[in-house]
């Protein structure tokens, strides 16, 4: 691919930003409202303050975990849509840990936590991996059934066995104060960021870049990364070149699902310090739109959360000072993930089109 | 490559446009201002949050407040978006929910200039709040027994119903008071019993709300009750389309299928938020918990021109005459 190419194709997500913008500024205008009121009050809610920064990091936090996970499965091949039930069960994995470790040290309760929170998600990708793997069974099948069972069993588990007691909200007591991670408010402010003290933003944001480069490192500079690229391309192919085709979908969904249960790290190690019921809100199935624009690479998933970390945050403050309905912003967010995914995907074949005239046309997965 | 060029001059134009924006949050008029925060469901469920909305606007009209509000889209969006408000100096910032029990006392901490109240609060034993912190509890049950009371006296086949939202302790309140006053008229009757969900949506399906109801009358119930948000409205809904009867909750929602509401069960919320606005408007605020039930005028049964043919005199008597029990202590209304 010609460097041209190259740099087009990677410009592509950010001009289809703009075109969604466009598009959702008329659907503002249809209600009345100014777009560029709404879009001021957007862009100050994400920018406009120390704090708000703070706040677009927390939110792209847990969107850059499921959007390595969804992009991890998916170089191998698997369509993994069952982040939202693995973060589940890596963070009920986790907080069931929590509640155990009162005595022991941070220095070894946190690694433990992380741990507990990606052995969780793991283990629930495991049963949809091994299915694919043993019997060939469709992953997109289990894994969305893996999580209605998700919800459903640690919903009965905060509500019947683990609920503090005496409280109506469904979640449990507080893990133990060791394994809390720390809040990035002080470290900045040592460094001269006033972030403030109730700034959310917490470690858990290191946690989410080292995991962005160990995704990286895995599928560039390792074997098993070779291997699960070759089975994603081809699977006979790779299969014809001696890769273990079975391990190799086993091993990329364990990976996968460990990642979305490393969400846990920030919902219940760095934020609420409990596991809420329910607390996810479509982060599993946001990592799919993150994934997609980030094009299934470990950097355009960084980067894809942050914008939907922009728009997150954005759109609470539209939210709270505007009289644009709730319902309003989120046909906006829709709006714009839909559009960025299709004029991504048009740029590119026309520009590809272009460049490439009457060659062959070459997959995608180019760029890493 | 023009049109690359075009899309990426846009691009600049709307950034360039949206950074001129010039209106802050912090801008302060001289009038009072009142933040409200709703639950699940939110503006619009005709039941719980519209309570509070209610009470809200009727506030706003009495004493001339600025007023905002919003809901939530993500549990985090609870404790940042209260810190907006209280950010943006705010007089008085009312959570609706029990949901917001533990954000709303953080940021009420962090802000101890500014009042604060949560409906429904879910305290904690034994817990303190911060002076300017009001945790707002009803007493649902006692409401709750009362319109059980209608339903058992109602009932043609000997069989009522209930549907609550989200299957939890506060729900089962409902629950517990409605059967206990069912019993209290017909110590053996037979009540069937469903929950929507397990999770907050729970109290936002009314077609989920409306199967159950089916379901129910399909089998010989008639009267059901429901402590369910906008769920309910499928419930009432079901009441009308078969000719059977529901009983509304939180706010009066008699008008929803005249006819087929033989009452509702009201929770007070509009009143209680009016009086915290109030409250802190004249300056007479107090934090703590306040427990609010049928002695307080906290719940109720609603009786207007929509099921004035429903209820009979001998009902109403009956009715009252618990309501005074229960006030003077003589019946324990069971909460689960």
């Amino acid at each position: 691919m010609s460097r041209f190419v190259r740099i087009a194709g990677a410009l592509s997500p950010v001009a289809a930003v703009a075109v969604s913008f466009l598009v959702g500024g008329l659907v503002v205008m249809a209600i009345g409202e100014s777009p560029l009121r709404v879009y001021a009050i957007l862009v100050r809610g994400a920018f406009g303050s120390v704090d708000a920064l703070g706040y677009v990091l927390f939110n792209a936090c847990p969107l850059i975990f499921t959007g390595l996970a969804v992009a991890f499965a998916f170089r191998a091949g698997l369509f993994n849509i069952g982040g939202e039930g693995q973060l589940y069960v890596g963070a009920f994995a986790c907080t069931w840990v929590g509640l155990r470790v009162g005595g022991l040290p941070p220095a070894l309760v946190i690694p433990l936590l992380v741990l507990a929170s990606a052995a969780g998600g793991a283990l629930w990708a495991a049963g949809p991996g091994y299915l694919k793997a043993r019997f060939g069974v469709h992953e997109v099948i289990n894994t969305i059934m893996m999580n209605f069972i998700a919800v459903g069993l640690t919903s009965y588990l905060v509500i019947n066995v683990f609920k503090e007691p005496g409280q109506m909200t469904p979640q449990t007591a507080e893990i133990a104060a060791s394994g809390h991670l720390p809040r990035l408010a002080g470290a900045l402010q040592a460094v001269g960021i006033p972030l403030s003290d109730a700034n959310p933003l917490n470690a858990s944001i290191l946690i989410a870049l080292a995991a962005v480069w160990a995704a990286w490192y895995i599928l560039r500079r390792t074997t098993l990364g070779y291997e699960i690229r070759a089975v994603g391309l081809n699977a006979k192919a790779a299969e014809c070149a001696g890769i273990n085709v079975k391990r190799t979908i086993v091993l990329s969904m364990l990976i996968s699902g460990a990642f979305a249960g490393l969400v846990a790290t920030n919902e219940v190690m760095g934020f609420r310090h409990r596991y809420l019921d329910n607390f996810s809100a479509q982060v599993g199935f946001m990592g799919i739109a993150v994934a997609l624009l980030g094009k299934n690479t470990p950097l355009g998933v960084l980067l894809a959360a942050l914008l939907f970390g922009i728009l997150n945050t954005g759109a609470l403050e539209v939210d709270v000072f505007t009289d644009v309905p709730r319902e309003l912003i989120l046909v906006l967010q829709a709006v714009t993930i839909i559009l960025v995914v299709v004029a991504n995907e048009v740029l590119a074949r026309r520009i590809r089109a272009r460049e490439a005239g009457g060659a062959a046309e070459r997959p995608v997965e180019e760029a890493a | 490559m023009i049109r690359r060029a075009i899309i990426a001059f846009m691009l600049l134009a709307l950034l360039a446009a949206s950074g001129c924006g010039s209106d802050g949050p912090a801008e302060q008029g001289d009038r009072y201002r009142v933040g409200m925060v709703f639950d699940v469901g939110g503006k619009g469920d005709k039941s719980f949050n519209d309570s509070a909305y209610r009470g809200l606007l009727n506030a706003a009209d009495d004493f001339g407040v600025e007023h905002t509000e919003f809901e939530p889209g993500q549990d985090a969006d609870r404790e940042i978006g209260l810190r907006k408000l209280a950010q943006a100096r705010y007089d008085v910032i009312i959570g609706v929910g029990f949901l917001f029990s533990d954000s709303i006392k953080k940021v009420a901490i962090d802000y101890p200039d500014i009042h604060f109240a949560c409906v429904d609060y879910d305290v904690r034993p034994g817990e303190e709040l911060p002076r300017n912190l009001a945790g707002l509890r009803f007493r649902e049950e006692e409401g709750s027994f009362l319109v059980g009371v209608l339903a058992a006296m109602h009932t043609k086949t000997g069989r009522i119903g209930f549907v609550g939202g989200m299957d939890i302790p506060l729900i089962h309140k409902f629950e517990a008071g409605y059967i206990a006053g069912a019993r209290y008229v017909t110590p053996g009757i037979s009540v069937t019993v469903a929950y929507t969900g397990t999770t907050p949506l729970a109290f936002a399906d009314p077609a989920k709300g409306k199967e159950l109801a089916l379901l129910q009358y399909g089998r010989g119930v008639d009267v059901i009750y429901h402590a369910s948000g906008s769920t309910g409205n499928g419930v009432i809904e079901a009441a009308r389309e078969t000719g059977k009867f529901a009983i509304g909750v939180d706010s009066n929602q008699n008008y929803m299928a005249p006819g087929h509401v033989l009452s509702s069960m009201v929770k007070r919320v509009d009143n209680a938020v009016y009086r915290i606005i109030k409250d802190s408007y004249e300056d007479t605020f107090v934090g703590g918990v306040t427990e609010l039930g049928l002695a307080e005028d906290g719940v109720g049964y609603a009786i207007d021109q929509h099921n004035e043919i429903l209820v009979t005199d001998e009902m109403i008597k009956t009715v009252e005459k618990a309501r005074s029990a229960i006030v003077a202590g003589d019946i324990e209304v069971p909460t689960d």
